[in-house]
């Protein structure tokens, strides 16, 4: 397989776009359907941070896929795939603090505090915010080198997230979702120790290519 | 007993008037209420016979517990469960429960009583006049509905089976049927269901013994065909589709404070100034009440039964009894 172009990788880019509204304009398909359940903002919330956590997911998929077909264009796609789980992280706060806690600010706050549940998905958020934030091209400038390991901050935000999903399961022991998401996390958290070296092993020629 | 004074409602939540306009032709017209002379006092009656196989179950309206809050409606009530025995989410008691088996159907009292034995549902459904009846119901997680339930006290059970002087706690036991119930297979209760009351709760008036909801006999989601409602407690304390009834002289160890103990402790009483490790159990989400900009409620104390039950308590620190 040739490479793909960073400008055939571009052109896909409104395709991803789309795929990533899909989950919002299902949500107003619902809606119109009167199909949001008994309880529509309990279900928004928790749908959101579903999405929030899957959209999470396939940003930090995005790295690994492009090692192992060797495509390093693909990395064009990731910044979409990172602004989309924000997309939806804010939402997902925006459902608790507007359904949730009724914008009070002093009950928000207190709920931050409080509630350790509560905390690691605030302190997620709040992390996934500065990420969004130095998301641009100007950002990366002027970071240089420290974009970098500041972009490293995905990583405490997975781990945060999943345990942010476990506690909230927690009350009803109920944690084969949480498993599988977590799994999945775990798995592309250790591609990125044992994934290179990986590659370098069952593909020789290609291990200049996926250095980086 | 102090006849139960409901809060001053708010208009919004008045029944409509068009439903109240029709209550005396609702009367005329409907053979069920002419026959047992129902007086169909709120919006249930304007949605009975919904569910039309379903066989309606006569009651009369007791005037000590009927609510001027607006009910919540059929469809919510017999949607949106918790019932884990059929799965974990809130559509699957509606989607798997009408596989259950009620018929026959029996139960079996047992423990420290005079008169233990097994009484077929029939026995049970004749041995005290049907109540309609209103109540709140508050969940632990934080939404709440008003229900017109149709049972009787469950005190006139016990008093029959003469509870001994040993008889210091009921345990409520919840039906396994392992074919149709695929929620027995997760590991989240130690399975059946278990909750059990002190047996001054479980003796007072307010605890009733439930066989019907909106007219007709319970739907299985609902816990067919016989169980209980204990309103001053979160929902979980409402043990679905009783098979045992055991009264025992030590403290049972029910399902959630053997899951959890931390989060749900034996007593459960509806209590705003408690909170829940991960959630304020100051407000509630009333399900079905207006839209998106409509704010939670305030939880009221003992669900707003205070008058009937805070005396229970007296002298006990409901913060360490949650």
């Amino acid at each position: 397989m040739s490479r793909l172009s960073a400008l055939t990788v571009d052109r896909y880019k409104p395709v991803l776009l789309l795929l990533g509204l899909l989950p919002l304009l299902r949500w107003f398909w619902l809606g119109w359907q009167g199909e949001l359940t008994a309880n529509p903002m309990e279900f928004l919330t928790r749908s959101s941070g579903t999405w929030a956590l899957v959209c999470l997911l396939v940003t930090l998929s995005v790295s690994p896929i492009r090692d192992v077909l060797n495509q390093p264009a693909l990395i064009r796609l990731r910044r979409t795939c990172g602004l989309f789980a924000f997309f939806y992280a804010a939402l997902h706060a925006i459902t608790w603090a507007w359904w949730d806690q009724g914008f009070v600010v002093g009950s928000m706050w207190r709920d931050v505090i409080d509630r350790p549940f509560i905390t690691v998905g605030m302190l997620a958020f709040l992390a996934l915010l500065v990420l969004a934030l130095t998301s641009n091209q100007r950002a990366m400038r002027e970071l240089g080198k420290r974009w970098k390991t500041l972009h490293r901050l995905i990583y405490l935000i997975g781990a945060l997230v999943i345990l942010h999903y476990w506690w909230h399961k927690s009350g009803k022991n109920d944690y084969t979702e949480v498993l599988v998401y977590g799994a999945v996390m775990l798995l592309l958290l250790a591609w990125r120790l044992a994934g290179p070296w990986l590659i370098a092993r069952f593909r020789p020629e290609t291990k200049k290519a996926s250095a980086s | 007993m102090t006849r139960y004074k409901y809060p001053e409602p708010k208009s919004s939540e008045i029944t409509p008037q068009r439903v109240w306009t029709q209550r005396r032709q609702l009367l005329a017209s409907g053979t069920l209420m002419a026959a047992t002379g129902a007086l169909p006092f709120s919006s249930a009656m304007a949605q009975r016979n919904q569910q039309s196989e379903l066989a309606p179950l006569p009651a009369k309206a007791n005037f000590d517990y009927v609510s001027m809050e607006a009910l919540t409606s059929q469809k919510d009530v017999t949607t949106y469960n918790n019932f884990y025995e059929f799965g974990l989410d809130k559509a699957d008691p509606a989607k798997y429960a009408g596989a259950m088996k009620v018929q026959p159907w029996s139960v079996q009292i047992e423990g420290e009583v005079a008169k233990p034995g097994i009484y077929g549902l029939e026995d049970l459904l004749s041995l005290s006049p049907m109540q309609d009846r209103v109540y709140r119901l508050r969940c632990v997680e934080g939404w709440s509905m008003v229900i017109p339930w149709i049972g009787y006290p469950l005190s006139a059970l016990l008093s029959k089976v003469q509870p001994t002087g040993n008889a210091k706690y009921v345990e409520f036991v919840t039906d396994m049927q392992p074919d149709v119930m695929k929620g027995l297979s997760s590991s989240v209760i130690d399975w059946p269901y278990r909750e059990g009351l002190r047996m001054d709760e479980a003796m007072h008036p307010l605890t009733l013994l439930t066989f019907g909801v909106y007219g007709t006999v319970l739907p299985n989601q609902n816990g067919a065909p016989v169980r209980l409602v204990v309103p001053w407690k979160y929902g979980f304390k409402s043990a679905k589709s009783l098979v045992k009834i055991r009264v025992t002289e030590k403290q049972p160890l029910t399902s959630w404070v053997a899951a959890a103990a931390a989060e749900y402790g034996f007593y459960a009483n509806v209590n705003p100034n408690v909170q829940h490790p991960r959630w304020s159990q100051a407000t509630e989400r009333r399900i079905g009440e207006g839209g998106f900009f409509t704010p939670k409620r305030p939880t009221q104390m003992f669900n707003g039964y205070a008058d009937q039950v805070a005396s229970l308590y007296a002298g006990m620190d409901l913060t360490k009894n949650y």
